[in-house]
């Protein structure tokens, strides 16, 4: 039986529905409901009034609870934290919770999806990298995971400037997954099991207890982490059909919209989509253009130990046609956006092939990537290429573009509509402003990707361990770090599309780099308690090799010879007599493996401490004018 | 003067606070959903955290923004002004989302007698009385209603316009008081036009300049600006600077999907827009001029015709004229108005050797003015020609310069051209690099006058300006703004030149966005990024 009741009209119903004595636990104070329970399941209404005005916090949790033998059958299940959903926030917020030594339960629809990547095989990109290098800081997970189980690697954005430079990586999805889920299930103090939660337990101070699932299970804990994801009321599309679902194939969280907006939370609907999977099989990559990954290989975790280098496979380029416009324009009218019957808003910077195709009429052709997604299946990821048509139209659709023309749909490509919160209803710490001890992060507060979801889990999961046993709960600053940003935006701004991660959303980004996500975070990691006493030993002994190499640049000097030689070839300028270092590598395209050529450079130093020498010297006036704008700019906050 | 005070106290604050939710002024402030609302978190939050303890990072909730709670409600103030003489009317104005309930209150219609509530018709006078409380009479008034938001402050308005005595506006005032509005700080009205986006900050403080001008010129200038001639410089500006980053920043988010960058026309546009900064900078003389005016000393050794030029080029007797040398023994005064800026002469004792106790403090006196002048002029006689004692007071005025190390452009005027008309040219070789301008001229009949002014015009870098003086100029902090922007823009430039990387460019255009901002107030990020989604296709 599944009631899908408005919180208002199922206590009408269940009034009109039920028996006299059930209406007395209506005058209760408590704001719970559990309504479509005791229209299923009979039980002893004495008791279970009795008990509830006994004993408050104590609920009837099972059907057992309500035999003769008394408590016996019931055990009761109490958390110091329950992290509801197991995605990218899910996972992160409750190995944080756990790690701090909170005794911490992860609910999940179904244990096999647990760190599931449903749309983009992929971590990193500009701004999402800095987060996952952050999270990395913090002792966050993503990183490792997406550094053990990389496809291909590239750095982006390469020549222009050290702040935008940028990490992405192909990752193997089912990989993924099954290392996260490895990682999930070896944590001491994180226990996992399959529910899904429809009610959130609220205590009488608006505090929350614990959450309820829909088989009629109470889980209890102070702190409560929410990470829907797009699974709350759920709904996916493939042209006009929908079925209620978070992904394809997966059932949807029914129930908990309702209950949050009872208790007085504004939800919303958001949209996205994903682009169909095809057969690599089926494809002919002989006239693509290939795209490779980077001879040598960076990484996202600062621990030297996830540092293991694999073969990599390759992505291929290929571009729409004059008959994949054609085809499109003649079945807009097909379409979800422009046939009218979805109008939740899907994000600007992920289009359908439609709207590109619509607003920019004056483009004849746009790009397409084929990325693998994963070493032992045949499927490959078609990005850009996120459409609303109907299944009938989409394989037509593929075979317009180059290689694909004899190509077979394995997966078609679907949007999907979900509750959110608007996350001003959450404070930075991630707790909402309403109940105290109930966190929201990931996708239930409007984001999308996996780099943001993850970045929220860390820090909903530090704090919601943090408030488990009465500590203060940690913010991290608008101008500390993405996190910060990210956060800063999301309750702040009046947000009404899926928010993404952007380099041009921070305001300083010149002090917010990948390299010194370390030196900014890692100290407060290690004060939280989720940097142990190796990686603390890693880091302090980095830095201090760091300090010590621009010492030594600063006091020594050169005289000519075939250093001065390149280094006036290079950067045009003249070498003076007896230079620093420090100056020679302030000259333009000067780097520091130009020191190394001419023996000049330190061995002892890896290449990513290299390269946080070369920026901190390289562009110290720009970094110093950037504080003194900061500084600026907090005089006025 | 208040207003400029009260703008300048709130600009930093707006210029940090101000989003897009903040011109929804009303609902942001409301203050039955919000306060209550905001007391329930900081008292939870308390609790939550427990005292004495210490966050990490910092306090998680910026609390704080109940100060500008305060700044809501429904203002009146006298807007005409008092103290004066009586006039025949005064004007009491009230705004806000009251202003019609209030005056209602105080308002009473001739037409409909007692007719309550009373509603009226946005922008059409109506007759009647003012009441106070208990209902006496106490004017009959004209009411003007502006409804939100075609009003000043795109609140509701309500003008009562009064007889204009102190008592009669007063009385008025207070019964508005009473009636629920309260006391409007000083240019609160203006103010609430800026925050309700009715005005941007330039043209609010033009708004000021406007009623404190003294001048013809600077009142043009003021209204030039409050049409929006600067600020639609500043927004073309500003609108090109957020183009360069909506060009520059897609490429750094969405580097695979865009063609490479064309630097060459990044330059062009760049050295563009440093020149339209730069002819916006050299407009703020010119306002400091409008505001403050020009000060000329008149020097000369006795008896060359000072003070009849002053005479002559004020069009009046102010100085005593006489053949006896050393006449005028303090320094005089006159007041004209040289294309709309308003002009003090300064007709100074003739400077010599003296033993004549006044006089000697006269000559000290004319060379502090000549000193602390914005040009000096310097008369000689036609008929002496150029003497030993010129070249020696030139000299002596020259020594005073170089210790102030601050050169005052001086003009030379020969004077009594009637008297020789031949004045040989070669007098001004020698004197090309002191002088920068010399005049002929005739105090007796006015000969050379306008030259004059052209020549003082020209010394000061004013000729540019287009006669009249309708047009826009910059004031201190506007100033300040510009060359923000212009340093911003140069440094953008050398970077560009260094080929540093593109990332480092976007710093100091957003340096000169910001710059921009200040002085019209808005707030950037989203900008550049609704205008990268709208101007590119991008996306996967």
């Amino acid at each position: 039986m599944r009631l899908r009741l408005r919180p208002m009209a199922a206590a009408a119903a269940a009034a009109a529905a039920v028996a006299s004595p059930i209406i007395p636990s209506f005058l209760h104070p408590s704001r719970r409901l559990r309504l479509r329970l005791s229209l299923s399941i009979p039980r002893s209404t004495q008791r279970c009034f009795s008990s509830r005005s006994c004993v408050p916090r104590r609920r009837l949790t099972t059907v057992a609870a309500s035999t003769a033998k008394g408590d016996i059958g019931g055990v009761e299940e109490r958390f110091d934290v329950i992290v509801v959903g197991g995605g990218h926030a899910g996972c992160e917020a409750a190995l944080a919770s756990a790690r701090l030594g909170a005794r911490t339960l992860l609910l999940t629809l179904n244990i096999d999806r647990i760190a599931w990547q449903p749309c983009n095989p992929a971590v990193g990109g500009p701004a999402k990298s800095q987060l996952v290098h952050e999270v990395d800081a913090l002792g966050g997970e993503i990183g490792k995971i997406a550094d053990r189980c990389y496809l291909q690697k590239r750095v982006l954005n390469l020549s222009k400037g050290p702040a935008v430079r940028a990490l992405r990586a192909q990752t193997d999805k089912r990989e993924y997954a099954m290392e996260m889920k490895k990682v999930v299930e070896s944590t001491p103090n994180l226990f996992v099991r399959e529910a899904m939660v429809t009610e959130i337990l609220v205590g009488n101070n608006d505090n929350v207890e614990g959450v309820h699932s829909f088989f009629g299970v109470d889980f209890y804990a102070p702190s409560v982490v929410l990470t829907t994801g797009t699974f709350m009321s759920g709904k996916i599309w493939v042209g006009r059909a929908s079925m209620p679902a978070g992904r394809a194939g997966e059932s949807a969280s029914q129930g908990l919209t309702e209950n949050l907006q009872y208790l007085g939370f504004e939800t919303d609907r958001l949209k996205t989509g994903t682009p169909a999977r095809v057969d690599r099989r089926t494809v002919d990559f002989s006239g693509l253009e290939p795209q490779h990954g980077d001879e040598q290989v960076s990484w996202f975790s600062f621990d030297p130990d996830f540092h293991i280098e694999r073969e990599q496979m390759c992505c291929y380029l290929t571009r729409t046609t004059k008959d994949t416009h054609k085809l499109i324009k003649d079945n807009l009218h097909e379409t979800p956006t422009y046939g009218g019957w979805v109008e939740a808003k899907g994000p600007r910077y992920c289009p359908s092939i439609e709207d590109k195709i619509v607003r920019f009429q004056d483009k004849e052709s746009h790009q397409i990537f084929l990325e693998p997604e994963g070493r032992n299946v045949p499927e490959l990821y078609v990005q850009g290429f996120s459409t609303g048509l109907p299944e009938r139209l989409q394989l037509a659709l593929l075979r317009t573009l180059p290689g694909l023309e004899n190509c077979l749909m394995l997966r078609p490509a679907y949007a999907v509509e979900y509750d959110y919160l608007p996350a001003h209803q959450c404070s930075r710490s991630l707790m909402t402003k309403k109940i105290e001890g109930l966190f929201f992060s990931g996708q239930i507060n409007g984001t999308t990707g996996y780099e943001e979801a993850a970045a929220q889990g860390l820090v909903a999961g530090v704090n919601a361990a943090r408030h488990s046993c009465g500590k203060p709960l940690i913010v991290l600053e608008r101008e500390s770090s993405y996190i910060g940003t990210l956060i800063d935006d999301l309750v702040t701004k009046d947000l009404r599309e899926p928010y993404r991660m952007l380099t041009s959303r921070s305001e300083h980004r010149l002090l917010l780099r990948s390299d010194n996500a370390d030196s900014r975070l890692t100290p407060l990691g290690r004060e939280v308690g989720l940097i142990d006493d190796r990686r603390w030993d890693l880091y302090q002994s980095k830095q201090a090799r760091i300090i010590a190499e621009k010492q030594r640049l600063k006091s020594v000097r050169v005289s000519g010879g075939d250093l001065a030689a390149e280094v006036t070839l290079l950067s045009g300028q003249p070498v003076k007599d007896s230079v620093s270092l420090e100056s020679i590598l302030k000259k333009p395209h000067v780097q520091y493996n130009v020191l190394d050529k001419h023996g000049y450079g330190n061995n002892l130093l890896t290449r990513m401490e290299k390269e946080c020498v070369e920026i901190d010297i390289k562009y110290e006036g720009f970094i110093l004018r950037q504080q003194s704008q900061l500084q600026q700019v907090h005089q006025f906050i | 003067m208040a207003l400029r005070a009260l703008l300048g106290l709130h600009i930093h604050h707006l210029l940090l606070r101000r989003n897009p939710k903040f011109q929804k002024f009303p609902n942001y402030f409301n203050p039955t959903s919000l306060i209550p609302r905001s007391r329930t978190l900081i008292s939870r939050f308390s609790s939550t955290v427990g005292s004495g303890k210490n966050l990490i990072l910092t306090k998680d909730e910026r609390v704080g923004t109940s100060g500008t709670v305060e700044g809501l409600g429904t203002i009146a103030a006298i807007v005409t002004s008092l103290g004066g003489g009586p006039a025949a009317v005064g004007i009491v104005r009230l705004s806000g989302p009251m202003a019609v309930d209030v005056a209602s209150r105080v308002f009473q219609p001739a037409k409909r007698n007692g007719e309550v509530p009373w509603r009226p018709r946005s922008h059409f006078v109506e007759y009647g009385l003012a009441l106070d409380l208990e209902g006496n009479v106490i004017d009959e008034v004209l009411a003007v209603p502006m409804l939100a938001p075609r009003s000043y402050t795109r609140e509701d308005v309500v003008e009562l316009q009064c007889h204009g005595s102190d008592v009669c506006l007063r009385r008025v005032l207070r019964a508005c008081l009473e009636a629920g509005a309260r006391l409007a700080e000083p240019g609160e009205f203006t103010l609430r036009a800026f925050l309700n986006g009715r005005l941007d900050l330039s043209q609010a403080e033009n708004i000021e300049r406007l009623i404190s001008a003294k001048s013809v010129a600077a009142a043009d200038s003021a209204l030039a600006g409050m049409q929006g001639g600067f600020s639609a410089l500043v927004k073309g500006l500003r609108k090109q600077c957020i183009e360069l980053l909506v060009e520059i920043e897609a490429r750094l988010d969405f580097e695979d999907e865009l063609p490479a960058l064309d630097s060459s026309m990044l330059i062009d546009k760049i050295n563009l827009m440093w020149h339209d900064v730069q002819q916006a900078l050299d407009t703020a003389d010119y306002d400091k001029l409008l505001q403050s005016g020009l000060q000329i000393a008149i020097v000369g050794r006795p008896n060359v015709g000072k003070s009849s030029l002053l005479n002559a080029w004020s069009k009046s007797d102010r100085a005593i004229v006489t053949e006896i040398a050393g006449t005028t023994r303090d320094v005089v005064e006159a007041h004209v108005t040289v294309q709309g800026i308003p002009v003090t002469l300064l007709d100074t004792a003739g400077i010599r050797e003296t033993d004549d106790l006044v006089e000697k403090i006269g000559v000290q006196r004319s060379e502090a003015a000549a000193m602390s002048a914005d040009v000096i002029i310097m008369a000689i006689s036609a008929s002496d020609g150029w003497t030993e004692d010129d070249k020696k007071l030139m000299e002596h005025l020259q020594m005073n310069q170089m210790s102030t190390s601050f050169a005052t452009p001086m003009i030379l005027v020969i004077n009594k051209i009637d008297c020789a008309p031949s004045i040989t040219e070669e007098l001004f070789e020698i004197n090309t690099r002191i002088f920068k301008k010399h005049v002929c001229t005739c105090a007796v009949t006015g000969q050379g006058i306008v030259e004059l002014e052209k020549a003082v015009l020209e010394v000061r870098g004013l000729d540019s300006i287009p006669a009249g003086g309708r047009r826009w100029t910059v004031n201190q902090r506007q100033c300040e703004q510009l060359l923000r922007t212009r340093e911003a823009l140069s440094r953008l430039k050398s970077s560009i030149c260094e080929e540093l990387p593109s990332d480092f460019w976007t710093i100091d255009l957003r340096e000169a966005v910001l710059a921009l901002d200040e002085i019209s107030g808005v707030d950037i990020s989203e900008e550049v990024l609704s205008n990268i989604f709208s101007k590119f296709c991008i996306g996967k």
